[in-house]
């Protein structure tokens, strides 16, 4: 545990920016909100193209299954690195079983099941909090040139 | 209500997509082009999506059900144009998308369904060249 | 006080210039192969112009004081282009050490008083060692930036897309494959194969010393990402020990065309853009 703080202290958050995200139309003003910021610190193009593709199966199913909610962006700097970082919040119903929705094909919604998986593969850090009947947090990073 | 244009060229039907497409406008593309097939009797279906910056699993979900369905009837479909950011992406992201086949552009994307009918219609007619295919499999 | 450091300093500043030149030059021999004796000169100059510009009794026992902001500047810029230059830290770090040792010397004589030579050279001392550490700071961060920038040359350079023919890549890939080079290693490919339409690669991997399953399924999404954009990919260069690993290790390539040597898989690309290579018919028959 104290490892972990530290590791988040070293991550300092320089600009932060909560966007709620409702209906199906707010999520390409999103993802060209993300994008802005990614171009802003200079991301490469294929980073950039990861960031959001994660970022825009995160908020589907935040919209889908979480019932919609809101998102943090943040721009935020580890030493030399620059990154951005996501924050998707819903007070839906939360996930029982974290590791199997992080399963590749696993699905409740007659999906593909590639979203979780998926979006851990595209990004540097991933990070997933959900109760039962509470909601979910999923917290994604992805650094500049990582 | 905003639609995609489904421009139709001999025994192909061509489409641009050239925003990044709300989930109803995607669903809706969908539902249009295979109606399409239906009424003109359709080979091929072209999916330029050289404007496309973003692919995600719902885009990736669609394009494949076009295939599948337009195969249901008859037709072959080739996605054209594909950015390399957004094949890279997909590759990370594990998404197959099955059933249709790609492209480097508009025009390879032609040729290639050209190929596929012809391959098609000689199979039909020269019942040699079929049994041939038999032995070599 | 009864010692004005400022004075001294002042009225000294051409023999002070002297002295260290004299000490840097005995310390490191002068590196006429790194640098001129007038750069060397003109340097120390512009460091003993700021130093004693900005030095007064107050700030001479605060080394963190803004007063120092010019000459801690002038150091980070001598260091990070010795750096450059190819100079050792030890000399870069020498050659501000002998500054202060120039400065003490001068003290020395001007100050008769001991107690108040002891006292104004500590502080000197101190002063003197944080910008000797500053100067190690700086150094080894343009040590770092050289680093980077070859890191980022080398990857580059490690990643030749080749036009072998109209509509043929090859790629040759030669040291270890992993996530970091598998992703310039693709965007190098995919850009190359959107700007020349080229609808063959080839992916050399006999300069890969060894495939296990993380480098494989680097392989296996490279060659997908190909095909997603309409193009077919082809891994050639596989040596026989290879063909042994990948079988043992269970890994199934199975979907990819795979071949022995560049030149089979050229035949191979040949064949897919219905090219046919031939000799010219020879009036002498067999
Ligand atoms: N915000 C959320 N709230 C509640 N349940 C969620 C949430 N996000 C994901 N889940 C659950 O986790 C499962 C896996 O999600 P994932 O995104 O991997 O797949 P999917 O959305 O079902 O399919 P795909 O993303 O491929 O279209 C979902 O089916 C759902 O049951
Ligand atoms: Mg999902």
């Amino acid at each position: 545990m104290k490892r972990i703080l530290k590791m988040i202290a070293t991550i300092i958050s320089l600009n932060k920016d909560p966007m709620p995200v409702a209906r199906e139309q707010d999520v390409v003003p999103f993802r060209n909100r993300v994008k802005e910021y990614a171009v802003k610190i200079k991301m490469g193009l294929v980073n950039q193209t990861k960031l959001i593709t994660a970022a825009s199966e995160l908020v589907r199913n935040m919209l889908r299954y979480g019932g919609g909610g809101e998102v943090l962006i943040e721009v935020v700097s580890r030493g030399r690195d620059s990154g951005i970082r996501l924050t998707f919040k819903d007070d839906g119903p939360g996930i029982p079983d974290i590791s199997l929705a992080l399963k590749d094909g696993y699905s409740t919604g007659k999906s593909l099941g590639l979203g979780l998986p998926g979006t851990k593969r595209l990004v540097n850090e991933f990070d997933i909090k959900s109760e039962v009947g509470k909601g979910t947090k999923v917290t994604i990073i992805k650094w500049a040139n990582g | 209500m905003d639609r995609i244009p489904i421009l139709r060229m001999g025994p192909f039907l061509l489409v641009t997509i050239q925003v990044d497409l709300y989930d109803r406008l995607a669903l809706d593309l969908e539902a249009d082009l295979v109606k399409m097939v239906s009424k003109t009797g359709a080979q091929g279906i072209l999916i330029d999506i050289s404007a496309v910056s973003i692919v995600d699993s719902f885009m990736g979900r669609i394009i494949g059900n076009i295939g599948v369905m337009a195969k249901l009837l008859d037709a072959e479909t080739v996605v054209v144009g594909m950015q390399p950011a957004v094949a890279i992406t997909l590759v990370e992201l594990g998404l197959p998308l099955k059933g249709v086949f790609t492209a480097l552009n508009v025009e390879r994307g032609m040729d290639l369904l050209k190929s596929k009918i012809q391959l098609f219609e000689q199979d039909e007619t020269d019942p040699e060249n079929d049994s041939d295919d038999h032995i070599t499999e | 006080m009864g010692v004005e450091i400022t004075k001294i300093l002042k009225k000294s500043q051409a023999a002070l210039l002297e002295r260290w030149m004299k000490n840097q030059l005995a310390d490191m021999g002068l590196r006429e192969d790194l640098m001129s004796n007038e750069d060397l000169r003109a340097e120390s100059e512009e460091l003993i112009n700021a130093l004693v510009k900005s030095l007064n009794e107050k700030n001479l026992s605060e080394p963190g004081s803004s007063d120092f902001d010019h000459v801690i500047e002038i150091l980070g810029g001598i260091s990070i282009s010795r750096a450059r230059q190819g100079f050792s830290p030890r000399e870069t770090g020498l050659s501000i050490i002998s500054l202060k040792e120039a400065l003490i010397e001068l003290l020395q004589e001007s100050v008769t008083d001991p107690k108040e030579l002891v006292d104004i050279s500590l502080k000197l001392h101190r002063l003197m060692d944080s910008f000797v550490i500053t100067t190690f700071e700086t150094f080894i961060k343009g040590r770092e930036e050289v680093i980077l920038r070859q890191t980022d040359e080398i990857s580059e350079i490690s990643t030749p897309v080749i036009r072998v023919w109209e509509g043929i890549l090859a790629l040759p890939i030669i040291g270890t494959l992993d996530s970091a080079r598998t992703q310039v290693v693709m965007e190098s490919l995919l850009t190359e194969i959107v700007e020349s339409g080229s609808s063959v690669a080839i992916l050399d991997i006999s300069g890969v010393p060894t495939v296990d399953s993380l480098v494989a399924q680097h392989l296996l999404k490279t060659v997908s990402a190909t095909r997603l954009m309409g193009a077919e990919c082809i891994i050639s260069g596989i040596r026989p020990e290879i063909a042994q690993t990948i079988v043992h290790l269970g890994i199934d390539l199975s979907e990819i065309v795979t071949k022995a040597t560049l030149a089979s898989a050229l035949l191979y690309a040949f064949k897919t853009l219905r090219l046919e290579v031939r000799k010219p018919a020879v009036k002498t028959s067999f």
